[in-house]
Formats: structure tokens, C-alpha cells, sequence
């Protein structure tokens, strides 16, 4: 088919709805651009701030094994930072342990048995519960939780890894709980029919093809508690206990990285050893979270091209 | 209802009659305020093959569902009337699983289970408590093998169903209403999303599993019922105007004006 010469001017000339496009391609572009450089941006500020001490006098044996961190002691400043890794580490893993059955129970009720009324209102109530600032946790760890751990017990200190790996928990579940109830939501309900048509029983639907259809957004949404639990600072700072130690019980105190740059940044003097030496922490905790993610990425892939 | 005449004299003396495989009496669906299927009396024997066409929105699809109580999980769905299969009515069952068991579905749309090939057939006998695999795998190629699969998933059982071709997916999802070697087995529009080679691969299927099990067709394709159905339905509009064996229908000779316009491709 030939097309006439009216049609093809109309075919020649750019119309609105093109100019449109490319200025939403473009502003899109840069929005995504922009938010890969505030990233690149900040892994340089942070790596700048630290990479002298990295190159002149960090010792990468001491940094990993040992748990001495006395960078402000006079005549011989160690900056061994074992006892904060594994301080972050157990807070994190408890707190997993904590959220994982709490956020994906909620999720599931409220995606796959809740209806109506009581879904709106557990749904809002779960974001309100994400909306508590971090130390209002931290408060209730130092005040309710403290004296309720050393009553129940026995123990000289309530403020240690039980504490707060229970508050991290609790603050990272409702987050969770909204990312797992929308990978859940995502399932599509022919599958739910399909299922339930061949005889399934409800638990039956949820366990063999809603779950593991759902794999990855939960996956993710374990990850980003993980995360969250590394990264978070007020919460852990006051209900941990902020003392160096390696936990070999979840009723010692620890010390978390985040907190220890948190509390300590403030009073070292701009370029120090000790200023510096914080900033390899911060370095860490960036890697280590760059490579959570990582992972995550790489095994929700996997488990996609199965 | 006039049309209904000569079944109902003929079905009302042997309600539990096993040659009657499922039987519907008197049955309404409505949605809410909203009807979908009224007054709808009709039988399906053992091992035919039962069309049913007509329009869309006619409540073919709603039909189907209160056959195997679907209407359970459809907010809103409300059933009157009776449905008997094997002579017993669905609403009677009290393990509905066990009921669900016994029928078999297949959706408009192909439906791969987001697990592999093997597991997709195995789900069911699973379910229903089979866990050697030695029982399973012979399940499984059975199956396979009956929806015309078997040869190009034989060495990919393990991969994603969901990965499988559309037309693939449509033979899985037969296999696996199959697999729990069903009294009867209802297909909606199966060939909707399925190019017309495996449709008609799937057609030759359903003529031999005629010989083992009972078979409702739901199609819009008003040839796939001549091809295929033993009697054929006619829906329209909520109302089952004629139930009539698939010759007469076709030949012409049915009662209602409005079925031969249908079937002539004359409707509007
Ligand atoms: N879940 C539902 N909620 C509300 N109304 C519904 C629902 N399912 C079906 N209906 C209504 O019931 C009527 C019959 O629908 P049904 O799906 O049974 O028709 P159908 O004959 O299968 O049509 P098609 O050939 O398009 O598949 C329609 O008017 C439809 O809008
Ligand atoms: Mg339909």
C-alpha cells in the first residue's frame, strides 16, 4: 500500500504527544542517573575520609580479629573492630529470628485470610507500626524492656543482645510485613483457583503455590530487614548495652558498628587517626550492605531462570 | 422451558441412576443482585462428551463452577438448586476437597503452577497423600503422556512449567486435572490461548479419554462442540434454551429458533 502525499506529511511531522515522550524519557533518565550518582557520590566521600588511614597505618589483621576498638587511648590506640562486627551481627541475626515468623505470619493472614474491614484496618495499623521513629524503640528497650529482661532472667543488665535484637525485630517487622504481603498480593489468584480446584486445602494452597510462587518478594523483603538491621543506629545504641564485647550469650552487652560511629564521630578531631579509622567502618558497613544486596539480586535471578 | 419436556420425563424416575453422571436441577447462580444463570435442568451421562456453547456472558463459565463448588471462593457467588454427581449432591459433601478431587478443571487460560513440569502433575497425587516417587513417576508419564507432552518435556520435567510454550502450558494443565485421575473433567474455552495444530491434538485427546472419563466442554467455537460433543447445550443469556444431541443440533433439528440462528452463525 502506497500511502498518499496528505498522509505523508501527517507521517513526516512530530506531533505533541512525540515531544512529550522525550521529555518524560529524559526526565526519567536523569532521575535515575542522579540517584546512581548520589550512590557513587557518597561511597567516594566516605572512601576519601578514610582511605589514608587504609593506606598508612590501618592494620587489616587487627581490624578483623581482634575486639579491641581504644582508638582514644593515649600511649596505644588499637582499632580492632571484631567485637563491633560481631556485636552488629548478633543483634541482627536475633532480630531476624524475631521478625522472620512475626512479619511473614502477618503478611499471610492479612494477604491470604483476612477480608475486607479487618485487612484495611491491620494494613493501616502495620504502617502506623513502620512509622515509629527508631528511638521511641530504643526508649521502650531502655525502659520497659531493661527491667523486664533482668526480672525475668535474673540477670545484672537488661540492656544486651536480647534487647535489642527483640526491638530491632519488632521495628523491622511491619516493614517486612508490607513488602512480603505484596509479594503475596503479586500471586496471581489463578494460581490460588488452580490449586483449589484440583481438592488443595487452604494451608495446602499457601505452602505448595502461593509461597514459593512468591519466593523472591519474600526473599527481599528478609533481605531488607537484614539490611535494615545493620544499618540501624539510635534503637541498637540504647538498648544494646554500648560496651565492646564478643557476645557469647544473648545476655551480654554489645557494641554496633553504627552506634560506635554514631556516639564516637562527634568528638574526634577532623582528619584524625580516629576519625579516619571510623570511616573504614563506615566503608565496611557500605560494602557489607552493597553486598547483601548483591546477593539478593543474584539469588532472586536465580531462582527466576531456574 | 417447554424444550425441556422430554429430558425431565426421562430423568426423573432415576435420579441415582449410575449411568447419569452428573445431574442439574433447577439451577440459579446469581452474582450479588446480579443474575447469572437461571432455572438451568439438564444430565450428562457417563463418558460423553457434553458441549456447551453460547454466547459471551451467557453463564457458561458460572455453570461450571458450581459443578465443582467454586462458588465457595468467589465472594458474592450464590447458588440455588441442586447438583448431583454420581447421584449425590455436591453441597452434601463434607470433605469438599475430596469432591474437588474427583473433577477436574481446565481454565480459558493455560495456568503453569510456578514449579517444574514434574511437580505441576505431581501436585495433585501428592495432595491426596502419594509420596513414593517410584508411584509418582509412573503418575506423571501417565499423565504426560495422555496430554500429548510426554515427548517434548521428557527431558526438562525439572524445569519451570511456567516456562513451558502457552500451547504447552494448556496440555500441562490438562495433565495435571488428569493426574487426579478424574470421574469428570470440565473444560472451559480450553483452546482460547492455543494455536489450532494443539488444539486439535488436545481434541483427539478428549475423544480417548471419553472411553475412561466424562467430559463437560465449555467452547465458543460453535464446530469444536460438532466436532467433538456427544450433546451439546445451548446458553443464552443466563437461560439454558436446549439441550440436543449434537447431530440434531447441528442437522437442524432442534425446536428453538433461536439455537439454529446461533449455530447457523446468524446471531446478533
Ligand atoms: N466473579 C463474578 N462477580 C460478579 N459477576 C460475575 C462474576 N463472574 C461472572 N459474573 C457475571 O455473570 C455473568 C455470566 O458470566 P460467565 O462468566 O458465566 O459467562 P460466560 O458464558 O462464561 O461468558 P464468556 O463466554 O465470555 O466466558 C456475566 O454477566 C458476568 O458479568
Ligand atoms: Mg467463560
Amino acid at each position: 500500500m502506497r500511502a498518499s502525499p496528505a498522509d505523508q506529511t501527517i507521517l513526516d511531522r512530530r506531533n505533541l504527544d512525540w515531544y512529550i515522550d522525550k521529555v518524560v524519557q529524559v526526565l526519567v533518565f536523569v532521575g535515575g542517573i542522579s540517584a546512581i550518582i548520589f550512590i557513587i557520590g557518597i561511597f567516594v566521600f566516605i572512601t576519601r575520609e578514610g582511605i589514608g588511614f587504609i593506606f598508612s597505618s590501618w592494620d587489616p589483621i587487627e581490624f578483623f580479629t581482634s575486639p579491641r576498638w581504644a582508638p582514644t587511648s593515649s600511649h596505644n590506640p588499637t582499632y580492632g573492630a571484631l567485637a563491633l562486627i560481631l556485636g552488629t551481627a548478633s543483634v541482627t541475626g536475633l532480630a531476624m529470628i524475631v521478625a522472620v515468623p512475626f512479619s511473614l505470619g502477618a503478611a499471610i493472614y492479612i494477604g491470604e485470610f483476612a477480608s475486607g474491614k479487618t485487612r484495611e484496618s491491620l494494613k493501616v495499623l502495620v504502617e502506623l507500626l513502620a512509622a515509629i521513629p527508631s528511638v521511641v524503640w530504643g526508649f521502650i528497650g531502655l525502659s520497659i524492656l531493661n527491667p523486664l529482661i533482668i526480672q525475668w532472667f535474673n540477670v545484672p543488665i537488661g540492656l544486651n543482645v536480647l534487647n535489642a535484637g527483640v526491638i530491632l525485630g519488632l521495628m523491622a517487622a511491619p516493614i517486612m510485613t508490607t513488602i512480603a504481603e505484596d509479594a503475596l498480593k503479586a500471586v496471581p489468584d489463578t494460581y490460588r483457583e488452580a490449586a483449589e480446584a484440583m481438592g488443595a486445602a487452604r494451608w495446602q494452597v499457601i505452602f505448595k503455590v502461593v509461597l514459593p510462587a512468591a519466593k523472591p518478594g519474600l526473599l527481599a523483603a528478609v533481605l531488607l530487614g537484614v539490611g535494615r538491621g545493620f544499618g540501624e543506629t539510635m534503637a541498637v545504641l540504647m538498648a544494646s548495652g554500648h560496651s565492646i564485647n564478643i557476645p557469647t550469650s544473648i545476655f551480654d552487652s554489645v557494641r554496633a558498628l553504627t552506634a560506635t560511629i554514631a556516639a564516637e564521630l562527634g568528638e574526634t578531631a577532623h582528619g584524625s587517626d580516629h576519625y579516619q579509622a571510623l570511616f573504614v567502618l563506615g566503608i565496611f558497613l557500605f560494602l557489607i550492605t552493597f553486598l547483601i544486596n548483591l546477593t539478593a539480586d543474584l539469588v532472586v535471578r536465580g531462582i527466576r531462570n531456574r | 422451558m417447554v424444550e425441556h419436556g422430554a429430558e425431565n420425563a426421562s430423568t426423573g424416575e432415576n435420579r441415582a441412576n449410575p449411568t447419569r453422571m452428573l445431574e442439574v436441577r433447577n439451577l440459579s447462580i446469581s452474582y450479588g443482585s446480579k443474575s447469572a444463570l437461571r432455572d438451568v435442568t439438564l444430565d450428562v451421562r457417563e463418558n460423553e462428551i457434553f458441549g456447551i456453547i453460547g454466547p459471551a456472558n451467557s453463564g457458561k463459565t458460572s455453570f461450571l463452577r458450581a459443578l465443582n463448588r467454586m462458588d465457595v471462593f468467589t465472594p458474592g457467588m450464590n447458588v440455588e438448586g441442586e447438583v448431583l454427581v454420581s447421584g449425590k449432591d455436591v453441597r452434601s459433601w463434607r470433605n469438599l476437597y475430596a469432591l474437588r478431587r474427583r473433577i477436574g478443571v481446565v481454565f480459558p487460560l493455560p495456568v503453569g503452577l510456578p514449579m517444574s513440569v514434574y511437580d505441576n502433575v505431581a501436585l495433585a497425587p501428592r495432595l491426596s497423600g502419594i509420596k513414593k516417587k517410584a508411584v509418582l513417576d509412573v503418575i506423571v508419564e501417565k499423565c504426560l503422556q495422555r496430554a500429548a507432552l510426554w515427548d517434548e518435556v521428557k527431558d526438562r520435567l525439572h524445569s519451570l512449567g511456567s516456562l513451558l510454550s502457552g500451547g504447552q502450558q494448556q496440555r500441562l494443565t490438562i495433565a495435571r486435572a488428569l493426574s487426579q485421575d478424574p470421574d469428570l473433567l470440565l473444560l472451559d474455552e480450553f483452546s482460547i490461548a492455543v494455536d489450532p495444530v494443539t488444539t486439535m491434538r488436545i481434541e483427539d485427546i478428549l475423544k480417548e479419554l471419553r472411553k475412561e472419563t466424562t467430559i463437560v466442554l465449555v467452547t465458543n467455537l460453535v464446530q469444536q462442540a460438532r466436532r467433538l460433543a456427544d450433546r451439546t447445550a445451548f446458553f443464552l443469556m443466563g437461560e439454558c434454551v436446549e439441550v440436543a444431541e449434537t447431530e440434531d443440533l447441528f442437522a437442524g433439528g432442534v425446536q428453538d429458533q433461536r439455537t439454529r440462528e446461533y449455530v447457523e452463525g446468524r446471531f446478533g
